[in-house]
């Protein structure tokens, strides 16, 4: 008699479970590989390429038909003129041909050497184009009676075709846009603001969400009702809290100005989001405006699970409110503190529409990822563009590390 | 530390910051509400000491003390200063600084005495302090931005111009005042930016849960290789900013034509979502008893059947949450929109607003979009706003 052993490797019904399992999966793997991982790569993909936003449209020859002279009889004389070009001025297309179909009953007088006429087929073979090749080609015709009962000559579309080599399919590659976006002090000096941004703004975030939790947590009425308001900032779209800020910090009609200088505070407008260090100041401002909601909901959840007999036995120990918060509570609170703090500080350094809408990255504003716009759509180079994503998704990789390290001890996850 | 332990020490700081706060407050209340120049002075300082010095002695001696800084204050020698308004505002503005003001140290004061205070009392009455100026400082920051928006959708640009701080409105013109929004709907087609925003949205709701439900139920529920690291993964990937990816879906939409179509927006969109839903639903899976559904299984269901006649209905409110949140993130979402739309006829809600952005466009038209675009995800709030905050703290790791 053998020993009784448990079963070692997957029986059927597991390898059924994780059949399934896979199964289910598959409709979320198939659409985030497509939407997340393989434009990802293509971002590395384009970050080593020289391509700029006109390189989007590949080169294409392009013809135009049309007819001089006039075919009203048999026996009229006219001349079929393509009119031929290359839409790029730098790149060549390779081998173009053209085709066309060709009436019964036209007799070209001429043919141009690169073409031929069979069965009903006119055929030209133009060879290689340079960048900006214009060309012309003329056949002159006479129409006989036959003509006259099918299709005119310039009823069918001529179809052109060419090879043009596409600069983000071919092989040539370049360090050429890490070169420049590492170049110069202008590198560093946008890292810098995004530290600053991101540190401040997630710090800041973080102590306003503490300080709101503390207040929110007791009841009281209308306690619920300010809980929904302090949410308001994080809920509205962000266009039109962004434009709202815009608007009350105008330097011309801005209602803050105005009441900076009824008060007594400042002598003359004050261009908020136009001057170099405020500007800065007021984007990280309005981040902490906008996401202090957040940590507040969090810490607020987490402040209400701590059991109260703690309180009540540091109640009888004589401790006083500070103390009670310094020593009980705060302690409580640091996990939730720096899960929290992780948690944005990646999200604030990804953050992208806030300091576009509030500034366009302008007067001492331009985080990375507004730097990924301006290089590829503000100065049409796509490939840099992607460089600095490629560093804002190194960066990401890093924190993660760190994230991953925080959270599972944390929540366990 | 110590030397402000005294009754005769604390009361009067904590009248004179607290007076302070308030006639700020009411100073920019009133100048919001007016338009008139309402402002502190520093005679805020010692008009709260005195109020608060006041408190220690009874409630007679403190109103006595805050209906002396409201009569000054109406003479020009109180907390605040106020222009030429009439007579109502100057006694509103002027009762109401002297009232919170004496209503807030009464609480303060509640248990000092002018003597030595002990270590509790004395942080007792900081802690209400903080706590009133918690209360009105949260509750202006988060107010006012919200205010001046819908206040200048009612205005013109010209009488914002002339006084940049009078939103008081003209009744008079009676519906009038909504002019910005009717030209909105009329000649800028927001009706057709509102429809388009809210079909997206609702789709993109609807794809996402098809796709986050089987997937969320597999991660939290089979037994799989790979599992833990799956759901590591659902994590990392929706950390991924958005700005990375714009580029090059920018670039495939450009060449396939899929740019400026709604279907490349709902195809793009749930794919944004799928991993915050999928993260959501499998924590609320996690917690669901896995008893129930070995009952079920035990009766004879499949897998699938269980999940649909069990796991789903146990998990409607987490649904709710989870679609209440998917539907906030596709109804505000900007960057795709404004990359990816360019054809006025088939803008969202959010791309329409950037549009209006610009010189040639009156100010109020943009405020009235903004309007436009809040109050309806506002309303939804509100109205869920117990399944909305579930879903906030849950699946807010997005920002």
């Amino acid at each position: 008699m053998t020993d009784a052993t448990p079963p070692t490797g997957t029986g059927p019904l597991g390898r059924r479970e994780a059949r399934l399992a896979w199964g289910l999966l598959a409709p979320t793997l198939i659409a985030v590989s497509l939407v997340v991982l393989l434009p990802l790569l293509a971002v590395f993909w384009i970050s080593f390429k020289p391509v700029g936003l006109a390189d989007l449209r590949p080169p294409t020859p392009i013809v135009r038909e049309d007819i001089r002279g006039d075919l009203e009889a048999a026996g009229d004389k006219a001349v079929l003129r393509y009119r031929l070009r290359n839409s790029s001025q730098d790149q060549q297309i390779l081998g173009v041909t053209l085709v066309d179909t060709w009436p019964d009953g036209l007799t070209p007088t001429e043919i141009d050497p690169r073409c031929d006429i069979a069965e009903g087929r006119l055929a030209c073979d133009f060879g290689d184009w340079e960048g900006g090749t214009r060309d012309e080609l003329r056949v002159p015709v006479t129409a006989t009676a036959a003509y006259f009962d099918g299709p005119g000559a310039g009823d069918s579309d001529p179809i052109i075709d060419g090879k043009a080599s596409n600069i983000l399919t071919n092989l040539d590659f370049t360090l050429e846009n890490f070169a420049q976006v590492f170049d110069g002090s202008e590198f560093w000096a946008v890292f810098g603001i995004t530290l600053f941004y991101t540190v401040f703004g997630t710090l800041g975030a973080l102590v306003m969400g503490l300080f709101a939790a503390l207040l929110l947590n007791k009841s009281f009425r209308g306690q619920g009702f300010l809980r929904g308001l302090y949410l308001f900032p994080y809920v509205a779209p962000v266009i039109a809290v962004a434009f709202a800020w815009i608007l009350l910090f105008d330097p011309f009609s801005g209602s803050a100005n105005a009441l900076l200088i009824q008060m007594g505070v400042s002598s003359e407008a004050i261009n908020f989001f136009g001057e170099r260090p405020l500007a800065l100041i007021m984007v990280t401002l309005f981040e902490i405006w906008r996401y202090f909601p957040l940590s507040f909901l969090f810490i607020l959840a987490r402040m209400q699970s701590i059991d109260t007999d703690m309180y009540e036995a540091a109640d009888m120990d004589g401790a006083s409110p500070f103390q009670k918060f310094r020593y009980l509570s705060l302690p409580q609170l640091l996990g939730i503190l720096s899960v929290l703090f992780l948690l944005r500080f990646i999200w604030t350094f990804n953050k992208f529409d806030d300091i576009f809408l509030l500034t366009g990255g302008n007067a001492g504003t331009r985080v990375l990822t507004v730097n990924v716009y301006e290089q590829a759509f503000a100065l049409s180079n796509i490939g840099a563009g992607a460089a600095v994503a490629v560093l804002i998704f190194c960066c990401l990789l890093l924190f993660s590390v760190f994230f991953f390290k925080v959270i599972s001890r944390e929540e366990g996850l | 530390m110590k030397a402000v332990r005294f009754g005769y020490m604390t009361a009067p700081v904590l009248g004179a910051l607290w007076c302070f706060v308030i006639a700020v407050t009411m100073a920019v209340a009133m100048s919001f509400a007016t338009g008139a120049a309402f402002r502190p002075t520093l005679l805020t300082l010692p008009w709260g000491a005195a109020i608060g010095m006041a408190a220690l002695y009874g409630a007679p001696a403190l109103w006595g003390a805050a209906l002396a800084a409201a009569l000054a204050g109406m003479f020009g020698a109180g907390p605040m200063v106020s222009g030429d308004i009439g007579m109502l505002a100057l006694v509103v503005g002027h009762g109401a600084v002297a009232l919170f003001t004496a209503l807030g140290l009464a609480k303060m004061t509640e248990e000092l005495r002018p003597g030595a205070l002990s270590r509790h009392e004395f942080e007792e009455s900081v802690i209400r302090f903080l706590t009133g100026f918690g209360y009105i400082f949260f509750t202006a920051i988060v107010v006012i931005p919200f205010y001046v928006m819908v206040m200048t959708s009612l205005k013109n640009q010209a009488a914002l111009m002339a006084n940049p701080l009078d939103f008081s409105l003209d009744l008079s013109r009676g519906w009038h005042l909504f002019d910005s929004y009717y030209e909105l709907l009329t000649q800028y087609s927001f009706g057709s930016y509102l429809w388009t925003s809210f079909y997206i949205s609702v789709l993109t709701v609807f794809i996402t849960l098809a796709f986050a439900i089987p997937g969320a139920y597999a991660v939290a529920r089979l037994r799989f290789r790979g599992q833990a690291m799956f759901s590591r993964s659902v994590l990392l990937i929706y950390m991924v900013p958005m700005i990375v990816l714009a580029l090059p879906i920018y670039i495939a939409f450009s060449m396939t034509g899929l740019r400026n179509t709604i279907f490349g927006i709902v195809m793009i969109y749930p794919v944004t979502t799928i991993p915050v839903a999928l993260y959501m639903l499998q924590g609320y899976f996690r917690g669901l008893p896995s008893e129930v559904e070995e009952a079920g299984l035990m009766d004879g269901l499949s897998r699938l059947a269980v999940i649909w006649k069990i796991t789903l209905p146990l998990s409607l409110p987490a649904l709710a949450s989870v679609s209440l949140y998917v539907f906030m993130i596709a109804w505000n979402e900007f960057l795709l929109a404004f990359m990816l739309l360019d054809d006025p006829s088939k803008f969202t809600l959010t791309r329409g607003i950037a549009s209006l952005n610009s010189s040639e466009i009156p100010r109020q038209h943009l405020m009235a979009g903004s309007v436009i675009a809040t109050v309806p995800i506002m309303l939804i709030f509100l109205g869920l706003e117990r399944f909305m905050t579930k879903g906030l703290t849950a699946g807010s790791v997005k920002g």
